[in-house]
């Protein structure tokens, strides 16, 4: 393929090649290495490179007519399985780096250990399951689906969010929900500084203390629809009995500018 | 982008457990390549001894090689130990690392700042760090290739920590890559990945105190400021909380003393850090990805939150 290079040279070189976007192996194909019995399939990503993993998990899921994959030692790396538009299950047996289960449409799943930054980000719908903890930025521009963070979550949790629901088991970080536009969260522990800065809309729901308020959010009175949605998604995810919650809302303050223009003020006046 | 990488051993019984720091410091660094391809740097610590470990430098490898370049050299470190005999310094052994860079051991019990100082006026010197156990090694290129080029796969030590560069606010050469030497308190160090953004004030205010800086890079004063902090009489932790108050700007910074490994984040939680504490060893990076370098099964891990400050003692 031309505009091809081998990147660098030694023993320190990452291995792998790229084109001149910087695109990692951009003549990759899927390594067909996984092992299928019917309608499951165990892919072992030890030593495939992330967009193996990625082309694999697209061969099973897109023409094998595999419903099932379990993917085995994803050791952390970024990037993997982003971009599904498929229904599916998926079980990652272990953690996942930066931008994992990114820009998916369908899949259900399920990571029995951590992730990084930007898990799920921009999911479209389908659920993602975190045992463990996740980084910052989870979330960032949910815009439907179920996103559950058994352990504790880092800061600017849904981010711009514009849909779905995001639970988090822990603690979150400072800027939960900045931006909110739709959607919900349903914090079960603590969150940090700043909680719902400058959202539009959506809800969230803490059960733990709230460190403070973020720029135009405020406190409502939780509704009977409020009660049966939290209680349905602990149901779901068996997260156990729910206990007292907190409700956070937009105040509506920065919809509208209360001032004028100059311009604007001369023509009133 | 920058990544940062810190590996502390944890201590077993009355041993004074090490391991192989300069490997394992390496094998994160490598994995967090794409977060900065220019330079590497580790600062690192072996085995305390009562002679004064010197690493120094007297070229740039950016340096025109004239016809004179290595004369020019051979001179300079001939100058250097003149130098440090001359303020009172007993050498042990000067010990050609590269073809620009140096290690001195020496026995000297005066005061650091004079003896760096006077090194430093030496043309082209620059010392990266002075101290019982702390090494600090920096240079162009990869984490393997700094490694391989410094030997710093047999280097053994008890913690340290590793810096990967990606230049955006000044020059790609040594005196801008990470670690910072807290110029001239023995054996502290700072790697950093962030901007400051009162960097000038602090800079003026510490030169106001007598302090002078060898870069233009922001991450020097961190390592400046806490270590004249400790100086001041408070401890690492308190020096570190007191910083998230005095800095501004996003920050994730990883500092090391003699004893002790840190980390500090800001209150904006802008730069990343995942943190494994396991039983032999606690290690911190910009991504996960490095840890597993190092500890290859899975682990559990966190994020320190905005505003926390932590530190490991041996």
């Amino acid at each position: 393929m031309e505009q091809v290079t081998d990147a660098g040279q030694g023993a320190g070189a990452r291995p792998g090649r790229y084109d001149v976007r910087g695109l990692a192996d951009p003549d990759a194909t899927a390594p067909k290495t996984s092992v299928i019995s019917g309608s499951t399939a165990e892919l072992d990503a030890a030593d495939l490179s992330t967009r193996q993993v990625n082309l694999e998990l697209r061969r099973l899921l897109y023409t094998e007519g595999v419903t099932e994959v379990t993917v085995l030692n994803p050791k952390a790396r970024h990037s993997i399985a982003a971009g599904l538009l498929v229904r599916g299950r998926i079980r990652i047996a272990g953690s996942l780096g930066y931008f994992g289960c990114g820009l998916i449409d369908g899949p259900e799943i399920h990571i029995t250990g951590r992730v990084g930054w930007s898990a799920a980000e921009n999911m479209m719908s389908g659920v993602v399951v975190v045992d463990k903890n996740a980084g910052s930025l989870t979330g960032a521009a949910l815009r439907g689906g179920d996103l559950v963070v058994r352990g504790d979550v880092g800061a600017r949790t849904g981010i711009d969010q514009k849909g779905g629901t995001i639970i988090v088991g822990g603690n979150a970080g400072s800027m939960t929900g900045f931006m909110l536009q739709r959607g919900r969260q349903i914090i079960c522990g603590d969150v940090g500084h700043g909680l719902g800065d400058s959202m539009y809309d959506g809800a969230i729901y803490v059960g733990g203390q709230v460190a403070s308020l973020g720029v135009d959010c405020v406190e409502a009175e939780l509704t009977a629809a409020d009660h049966e949605l939290i209680d349905r998604k602990f149901r779901i995810y068996q997260l156990g009995q729910p206990g007292p919650f907190r409700k956070f809302v937009c105040g509506r303050k920065l919809w509208n500018y209360d001032s004028l223009e100059p311009s604007e003020r001369k023509l009133v006046l | 982008m920058c990544g940062i990488a810190g590996i502390i051993y944890r201590q077993r019984g009355d041993s004074q457990h090490g391991g192989p720091i300069g490997a394992d410091l390496a094998r994160m660094l490598q994995a967090m390549k794409h977060r900065g391809p220019d330079s590497t740097g580790y600062a690192v610590y072996g085995e305390p001894s009562d002679l004064l470990v010197m690493r120094f430098t007297l070229a740039d490898p950016n340096d025109p090689r004239d016809f004179s370049f290595s004369e020019r050299l051979a001179r300079n470190v001939r100058e250097v130990e003149a130098r440090l005999a001359k303020i009172g310094a007993a050498i042990d052994r000067v010990e050609g690392e590269s073809e620009y860079a140096y290690r001195a051991t020496f026995r000297y019990d005066g005061e650091l700042k004079p003896l760096a100082d006077y090194i430093e006026d030496v043309p082209g010197a620059e010392v990266l760090s002075l101290g019982r156990s702390l090494e600090i090694v920096k240079d162009l290129g990869d984490a393997s290739g700094v490694a391989r080029q410094y030997r710093l796969d047999e280097f053994a030590g008890t913690h340290g920590i590793g810096h990967v560069r990606m230049a955006t606010e000044s020059d790609v050469d040594i005196a801008n890559a990470h670690p910072y030497w807290a110029y001239p308190f023995s054996d502290v160090a700072v790697v950093h990945n962030g901007q400051l953004t009162n960097y000038h004030y602090w800079r003026r205010r510490l030169e106001r105190q007598g302090h002078r800086f060898q870069s233009e890079c922001d991450s020097e004063i961190i390592a400046v400021y806490l270590a004249q902090s400790m100086a001041d009489g408070m401890s690492l932790e308190t020096a570190m909380k007191q910083s998230l108050h005095d800095l501004d700007g996003v920050f994730t910074y990883l500092v090391v003393t003699e004893s002790a490994l840190g980390m500090a984040k800001d209150e904006m939680a802008a730069k990343p850090l995942v943190l494994y504490q396991g039983e032999d060893l606690v290690a911190l990076a910009s991504e996960e990805g490095a840890i597993r370098a190092v500890v290859d099964r899975e682990i559990d891990t966190c994020d320190p939150y905005e505003g926390e400050v932590m530190v490991w003692s041996r």
